[in-house]
């Protein structure tokens, strides 16, 4: 045995090397970028409970040579093209928006042979689409001037994968892909917006129906930063992807992500995630700008009792109502309110619990750190993650807005009845929007409580998000 | 790497508006429709609320009048009762003394309606 030889092995083997390949650096920046998002959730307690997976995920998934997760699998599965599980890469042409024809996988396989690696493969098939004569000179070119080995080739071919199935991905995928097939189908989202229908009381929304106009109002970020992602040159499913940031609602972020752009997910969530925790910093000079010191100062009228029957009628209107709308909000929603039923049945307590603790922690668990592991450095570190940064707090600052005008309008409307204030709370966020909200009417007034007012628009904006949701979905869609 | 396609189904400024203006507005059909069904729902419970305490005296009317027990005299200083809705009584008085403590008011010249959980 050769243990110089064996040594060498061992180090150009080992994920220390991965970062001195092409491109490794990158992974290094993605690390750093995991340590901050760690610090924040820690440190700076930033929606803890999620972003701390998340900023775990980012970690593991960016060690060259771990395996957790393979990006090339996801989009070969998302594209319906062929998959190579040696290099971990869909063979898809980009510029062609279809999957490589024989000429392409047999440019790919030569190339391969010939020592290339997939980004300079993909990048001599990128632009205008190649002849297969065009495709045997580059071939011709690449074998005589590098040491050809068929063998590469031929066990990149034995290995292919025409077309993935979750079963695939199972046999082939590492623990964050087996994790994140549960994002893929959807499922978390949906759970954790059981969890949260079982620990929302609806009740000051059925107390005061119309603070249900304060949660569409404050819908316009997601339609403004859709259509600023559209002029930015973003294709409309991406757009609709960044656009619900503004709903300020992760898991239906998450869901219409996964469903409409899930290339874009890492950074969709992450900026969603952060941002929710930044809503006192981004909410507060906003609420100040637009409302007026007499307007801030208003103490509202208790809202009248809700009885236990609305209570239980009420998710089961919703579903009906809301999934006869719009029908591809029906997960979310039915969901929602299917958590919230168990809530106010008073019969189904126990289930209750579950939903709102040991499901909910065990579903945050799973989405969190396989959402994190999304962010492999080759797709993240890009200039369309710096925009969607950039566009998910202007989301956000055009929701507050939406919703603050609304409660302008209902302030004049009532003959001053009505703090504007609590308008702002329509961003969902549930509680923290409706907290803001408190918070800067007792800056006026110490005396006033807003809370439970503001739980009407807060809890209304839950489901304007699930509808602008299932617009959104309905209109990209496949 | 594939960097999956940006470009395909990109809207021009036109369409990207009004898919923005339609959805804004579909979001605020659905929760106005929602808003229309729970004030009719809200009204229905009023009323048959109302109908049931009609019923009530009437339904009670035929019987012989019982001498009603006279009810205890609340103690003194005590200000009626207090509804609590998912929360122990002990957590209640514990939210009620710590009241009175913050606004130096004694406990018996206030009066607490209801105490509810926010969560």
């Amino acid at each position: 045995m050769n243990i110089l030889e064996t040594l060498s092995k061992l180090v150009t083997e080992s994920g220390f090397a991965g970062f001195f390949a092409a491109g490794g650096w990158k992974n290094l920046i993605m690390i750093a970028i995991a340590c901050v998002l760690l610090y924040l959730g820690i440190g700076k307690k930033f929606e803890p409970l999620l972003l701390v997976g998340i900023a775990f995920g980012v970690l593991l998934t960016n060690i060259p040579g771990a395996g957790l997760y393979h990006m090339g699998m996801w989009d070969s599965y998302v594209y319906g093209c062929p998959y190579d599980p040696v290099n971990d890469y869909a063979l898809y042409n980009t510029a062609q928006e279809r999957s490589y024809n024989d000429a392409e996988l047999n440019y790919y396989l030569y190339a391969r042979s010939c020592g290339q690696t997939t980004d300079q493969i993909e990048a001599f098939l990128s632009g205008a689409e190649k002849s297969e004569a065009e495709l045997n000179t580059e071939c011709t070119k690449l074998g005589s001037s590098s040491d050809f080995d068929q063998s590469i080739g031929m066990d990149v071919l034995s290995k292919l994968k025409t077309e993935l199935s979750f079963t695939d991905i199972i046999h082939l995928g590492g623990l964050l892909d087996i994790l994140y097939i549960g994002v893929k189908a959807g499922v978390y989202p949906c759970l954790i917006f059981m969890g949260v229908g079982a620990m929302t009381d609806f009740g000051p929304m059925i107390a005061r129906p119309s603070s249900m106009l304060m949660g569409a109002a404050a819908q316009l970020g997601v339609f403004f930063a859709f259509f600023g992602a559209c002029l930015l040159g973003f294709a409309g499913n991406v757009a609709a992807s960044i656009g619900i940031i503004g709903g300020a609602d992760g898991p239906t972020a998450i869901y219409l992500t996964t469903k409409l752009a899930p290339a874009f997910l890492g950074p969709i969530a992450i900026a969603a995630y952060s941002y929710m925790a930044l809503i006192p910093m981004i909410q507060k000079p906003l609420m100040r700008a637009l409302t007026t010191e007499k307007e801030r100062k208003v103490k509202m009228e208790q809202a009248r009792n809700v009885s236990k029957v609305e209570k239980i009628i009420f998710p089961i209107v919703v579903s009906v109502f809301v999934i006869l709308l719009i029908p591809s909000t029906a997960p979310l929603i039915g969901c929602l309110m299917f958590g919230n039923l168990l809530r106010e049945t008073g019969v189904t307590e126990r289930l209750s619990d579950t939903a709102q603790n040991a499901l909910m922690n065990i579903v945050t668990l799973f989405l969190g750190i396989s959402v994190g592991a999304t962010t492999v450095a080759a797709r993240f570190l890009s200039l369309q993650t710096l925009m969607i940064v950039g566009l998910g707090v202007i989301a956000f600052m055009f929701s507050t807005i939406g919703g603050l005008l609304m409660g302008k309008i209902m302030y004049k409307l009532s003959g001053g009845k009505i703090n504007p204030l609590i308008g702002s709370a329509g961003v969902s966020a549930v509680p923290m929007a409706a907290r803001v909200s408190q918070d800067v009417g007792r800056e006026s007034n110490p005396n006033n409580f807003l809370l439970m007012h503001a739980m009407g628009p807060n809890v209304a904006g839950v489901i304007g998000s699930a509808i602008a949701a299932g617009f959104l979905l309905a209109r990209f869609g496949g | 790497m594939n960097t999956l396609a940006l470009t395909a189904g990109r809207l021009n400024v036109g369409d990207a508006g009004i898919t923005a203006v339609l959805g804004y507005a579909v979001v605020f059909f659905g929760l106005v429709l929602l808003m229309c069904v729970i004030m009719i729902m809200g009204k229905a419970m009023a009323s048959s609320g109302k109908k049931a305490d009609a019923k009530a005296p009437a339904a009670a009317a035929p019987a012989p009048a019982a001498p009603a027990a006279p009810s205890a005299p609340p103690a003194p200083g005590s200000a009626g009762e207090v509804k609590l809705f998912d929360v122990p009584d002990k957590e209640a008085a514990m939210i009620m003394a710590i009241v009175a403590d913050q606004m130096g008011k004694p406990l018996n010249e206030l009066r607490f309606k209801s105490i509810k959980e926010v969560k």
